[in-house]
């Protein structure tokens, strides 16, 4: 298990990227995972650096886990900042025509679709989000 | 970010390199808005764009509701398969342009 803690804002999530990317590449992680994961990690952390200390500012950790069998990565986001829930979020409709669609809600929607798996839980002061995706 | 708009009569070619996420969107928007003043047409060119999160779906869509707005047009060219499965999965594939 490995982790990384940095400020909470737009700048740390390459880094993050980053850390998470090195942990995949001795693990042949096919392409369209690693992109999957990247899109996640942009919008769970995303979603912290604009949303858990503001106006304040804060840290965020990000811990990882590789398993071999099944291969897969576990990845944990974890801020002190406000509680929330993000499982909760209404679902967007996707079907709705464009002049009636709005953003609030996909990021957390593609995380769902395409991670195996998704959980929150908030304990001692700290929101704590994992997801799991096997390849 | 690099970028690189292209304007032929009203219509303006934006191109842009890399990623359409939440660092890079906020740049990419704030960019094109001084290029989309006069133009009616747009075509978005994502042949070096490498994946987009919702932060570039949220350029796509205040674009696409713009040109709505005004009766112009905006098109989607040389999407990738990673792009194209977000585009899906979202919805968006059917109401955006897509060629």
């Amino acid at each position: 298990m490995k982790e990384i803690t940095l400020p909470a804002n737009t700048d740390s999530i390459e880094a993050v990227t980053h850390f998470v990317n090195e942990q995949l590449e001795p693990m042949s992680c096919p392409e369209r995972t690693r992109i999957q994961l990247s899109v996640a990690i942009d919008e769970l952390f995303g979603n912290i650096a604009n949303y858990a200390y503001v106006p304040e500012e804060g840290q965020a950790t990000v811990r990882v886990e590789t398993e071999d069998n099944p291969r897969g990565i576990i990845i944990t986001f974890i801020d002190s900042g406000t509680p929330y829930n993000p499982l909760e979020a209404k679902e967007p409709d996707t079907t709705l025509p464009a002049r009636q669609r709005r953003i609030g809600g996909l990021g957390i929607f593609m995380v769902k679709k395409t991670m195996d798996d998704i959980t929150y839980e908030y304990k001692d002061g700290q929101n704590i989000l994992t997801v799991r995706k096997n390849f | 970010m690099t970028i690189a708009f292209e304007k032929n009569g009203t219509t303006l070619t934006v191109k842009p390199e890399g990623r359409m996420d939440t660092a890079t969107s906020p740049e990419l928007n704030q960019r094109m808005q001084p290029e989309l003043q006069g133009m009616n047409a747009v075509i978005m060119d994502l042949e070096k764009v490498d994946y987009v999160s919702s932060g570039g779906l949220r350029l796509l869509l205040e674009l696409e509701q713009r040109m709505e707005e005004c009766g112009g047009s905006l098109k989607i060219i040389h999407v990738n398969s990673y792009i194209i499965e977000v585009l899906d999965m979202t919805g968006f594939i059917d109401i955006l342009h897509i060629e």
